[in-house]
């Protein structure tokens, strides 16, 4: 009886997740996304495509990170093909940077909008239409009732919206999946040695559907994300001269 | 087919104007006037004023005399072409091919046009009635030369039509003036007594030619249709066109969506039987009070998908002003380009940034933000970073050279470089620590510096010292050194972007 009832659960959970915009991963498609450790906060433990990704930061310096790292994430999303867009009021991004995160900048279309109102009526066409494969909106503002809008439009067409707010003041509820904020930290060389080593950010998963926020350190290696662990210990063990 | 020219003459082209502005004009005797050598000789004349004996060129003071209450209007020059444009423009409606007949009158070209409205009398009749309602008064003629329905419409009192191949008979009865010669030319004809065509229609050319030169040969040969003759047309036609017409004036937003729903079901049939697809096309309409305006689309793929064209127009069909109503749609494909062929997108699930539903997202996006705010990068051929990526137009083009990544380059890039305040120890290490808009930050780790050289060849100015330096709390800048490093201490420094 008792196990009857957690299948009756689990089954219930699973079925809550399809309701609520959860596609289970289609058969063949990329399920991996590289991202180690922090795989496990999302619901079924895969990251949620089909849906819209929030990203707050509130300085250049926190926007240039969280650039970084969804330029990551949109080059495991391009490998099935599409086309990505760029959408942004004060762009400030440099194409060239886009392909040391492993994306081709010339499959990458930037859309300029000044005005708030048209940004967010480019973004809901972007992300209906299904050739495209991923969004990136940068914005300052996102009411609930805009975020509503995308997250419909991306249930429908199965694009992943990435929306990166700059410069925010006050963080209101939004509709979207997941809330992420990303931060420099200071990079790591080899004891001993100068210079500036690989992008590391600290990775806050604030709020996710379903799923188990999280913190993580995470640095961009080789082309793919790679979780820092316990990053001290580490350094110790490699103290080998 | 054979060829058939209309002529329509204005008879009163200028004061007809001014009686539709003032109708309390009609009827009376007014006449406009324009300066030469300090009288004021008279351009343009109603009948009435005709009537009391005053013709074009009489000085006012002359007219005055004998009507003493004549009322006199400044002419001014060009005035005639302005409103004989916009007639022309309006009798775009019965034929694509009009051309401007400076002073007073219009010539089209009918052929196969006038079965349209039930034959060449009641095409006739139409125009002359729907200008009557407009104020103009106005002579037309059909014929098979631009000469003679000319010609007939001027000199002519009856037969307005002149049958196929009648023009010679046609033209018979009718005075010199109608072969369009000059005054010379119709002085001379005059003095020697040939007071009709039918007197010298009959003489050889080589007579002609020698007592009147080449011009009056060709003019009468052009009348005859012995020598083509060509229209010039105020608008180019273009090939894929298609026109609709609407038996009532249509004002609504719906009925407006029909007709231009039925247009480019029509257009779109045609372009996709020879394998064509739109780039650019206007959709154009014609109000009853003669007004007219169109929209344009453009888009990045060429394309003859229906239900994508329909939605690029549908964004600005706000713009469609129907006022009193519109009576006529036209829809004309000012661009064309054949289609590729979609087979090799079907190998992919998704394809790239050229295939065709991104195409048609980012026309869709041109139309309410403007073509301007699109922009796609390939990599440019040039160290300077402001200019390695090089903007491009197209969606189709290949990079020509790879993407560089063997050079640290940052995320977030300022359009302006920021100056800085920095103090670096020793020349070409990078600062320790640097201040930028009022905040200090503390440089723990740095690379560099990677020297970039001043295209010098594209401007002038210093070379710079790029460094990636890391601060305190582990965020990345991308600073420059302006040119060397000198000992008193005036350097500058810049920040340029932010890493990841």
């Amino acid at each position: 009886m008792q196990a009857t009832k957690q299948e009756i659960i689990e089954k219930l959970r699973g079925e809550l997740l399809t309701w609520e915009g959860f596609k289970p991963p289609q058969p063949g498609e990329s399920q991996h996304f590289g991202l180690g450790t922090m795989e496990t906060a999302f619901p079924n433990g895969i990251f949620p495509t089909g849906a819209i990704h929030e990203f707050i930061s509130s300085s250049p310096e926190d926007t240039a990170a969280s650039g970084g790292f969804i330029a990551g994430l949109v080059q495991k999303l391009l490998s099935g093909g599409g086309a990505c867009l760029w959408i942004s009021y004060t762009r400030r991004i440099y194409p060239p940077a886009l392909k040391l995160f492993g994306v081709d900048p010339d499959r990458v279309i930037f859309v300029d909008v000044p005005l708030q109102k048209d940004l967010l009526w480019v973004t809901e066409e972007a992300l209906k239409c299904e050739g495209v494969a991923t969004v990136i909106c940068e914005t300052k503002e996102l009411s609930f009732t805009e975020s509503q809008r995308l997250q419909l439009a991306v249930e429908k067409s199965h694009v992943t919206g990435f929306v990166l707010r700059k410069d925010v003041r006050k963080i209101n509820t939004t509709a979207c999946v997941t809330r992420w904020q990303v931060r420099s930290v200071r990079s790591q060389l080899r004891a001993g040695m100068p210079g500036v080593g690989h992008p590391r950010w600290q990775v806050e998963l604030l709020k996710v559907r379903n799923g188990k926020p999280g913190n993580w350190t995470v640095e961009w290696k080789k082309q793919d994300f790679q979780t820092i662990v316990k990053p001290t210990i580490a350094e110790a063990a490699r103290r080998y001269a | 087919m054979p060829k058939r020219f209309a002529a329509i003459w204005f008879r009163h082209l200028l004061t007809d104007w001014k009686a539709i502005r003032q109708p309390g004009l009609k009827g009376t005797a007014y006449v406009f006037a324009e300066h030469d050598h300090g009288r004021m000789l008279i351009t343009a004349l109603t009948e009435e004023a005709r009537r009391y004996g005053v013709s074009e060129g009489m000085t006012v003071t002359d007219a005055r005399v004998i009507v003493p209450d004549l009322q006199v209007f400044d002419g001014k020059p060009g005035r005639n072409l302005k409103l004989l444009t916009g007639l022309a423009e309006w009798c775009l409606r019965y034929t694509p091919l009009v051309q401007l007949d400076p002073p007073d009158g219009l010539l089209l070209d009918v052929t196969g046009c006038t079965h349209l409205k039930g034959g060449e009398k009641a095409y006739l009749q139409e125009i002359v009635s729907r200008l009557k309602t407009l104020g103009y008064e106005v002579r037309p003629a059909i014929a098979d030369t631009i000469g003679t329905a000319w010609g007939v419409a001027r000199c002519a009192t009856s037969g307005l039509i002149v049958a196929e191949g009648g023009h010679r008979n046609a033209l018979m009865p009718l005075p010199p003036y109608a072969l369009r010669l000059s005054v010379d030319h119709l002085l001379k004809l005059r003095n020697l007594g040939l007071h009709q065509i039918s007197s010298f229609i009959h003489m050889p050319d080589t007579v002609i030619r020698r007592r009147f030169g080449k011009s009056m040969v060709l003019r009468l040969q052009q009348a005859l249709g012995q020598e083509p003759e060509y229209l010039f047309p105020l608008k180019e036609p273009v090939p894929y066109s298609e026109r609709l017409e609407c038996p009532e004036p249509v004002r609504t937003r719906p009925a407006i969506e029909i007709g231009l729903n039925n247009l480019l079901e029509r257009l779109c049939k045609r372009l996709y039987g020879e394998g064509l697809g739109l780039r650019s096309a206007a959709f154009t309409w014609y109000r009853i009070d003669g007004k007219n305006g169109n929209i344009t689309i453009g888009t990045n793929h060429a394309s003859n998908r229906m239900q994508h064209i329909f939605k690029l127009f549908f964004i600005k069909l706000d713009t469609v002003a129907p006022g009193l109503g519109i009576e006529l749609f036209t829809l004309d494909a000012l661009k064309t380009e054949p289609v590729s062929d979609k087979q090799s997108e079907l190998w992919s699930s998704k394809g790239g940034v050229d295939s065709e539903e991104v195409a048609e997202l980012l026309d869709r996006l041109a139309g309410r933000i403007g073509n301007a705010a699109i922009s796609r990068y390939l990599p440019g051929e040039h160290y300077w970073p402001e200019r390695t990526p090089k903007p491009d137009i197209s969606l189709k083009e290949k990079p020509g050279s790879e993407w560089r990544t063997d050079k640290p380059r940052p995320m977030q890039i300022l359009d302006k470089p920021e100056p800085i305040e920095a103090m670096a120890l020793t020349p070409d290490y990078p600062p320790r620590l640097f201040i930028w808009k009022g905040e200090q930050h503390i440089i723990v780790g740095a690379d560099g510096p990677e020297r970039i050289e001043r295209e010098w060849w594209l401007e002038p100015g210093e070379h710079r010292d790029y460094y990636v330096a890391e601060d305190e709390q582990g965020r990345r800048y991308w600073l420059y050194r302006s040119g060397h490093y000198n000992a008193e201490n005036n350097q500058h420094w810049y920040l340029h972007g932010f890493f990841a």
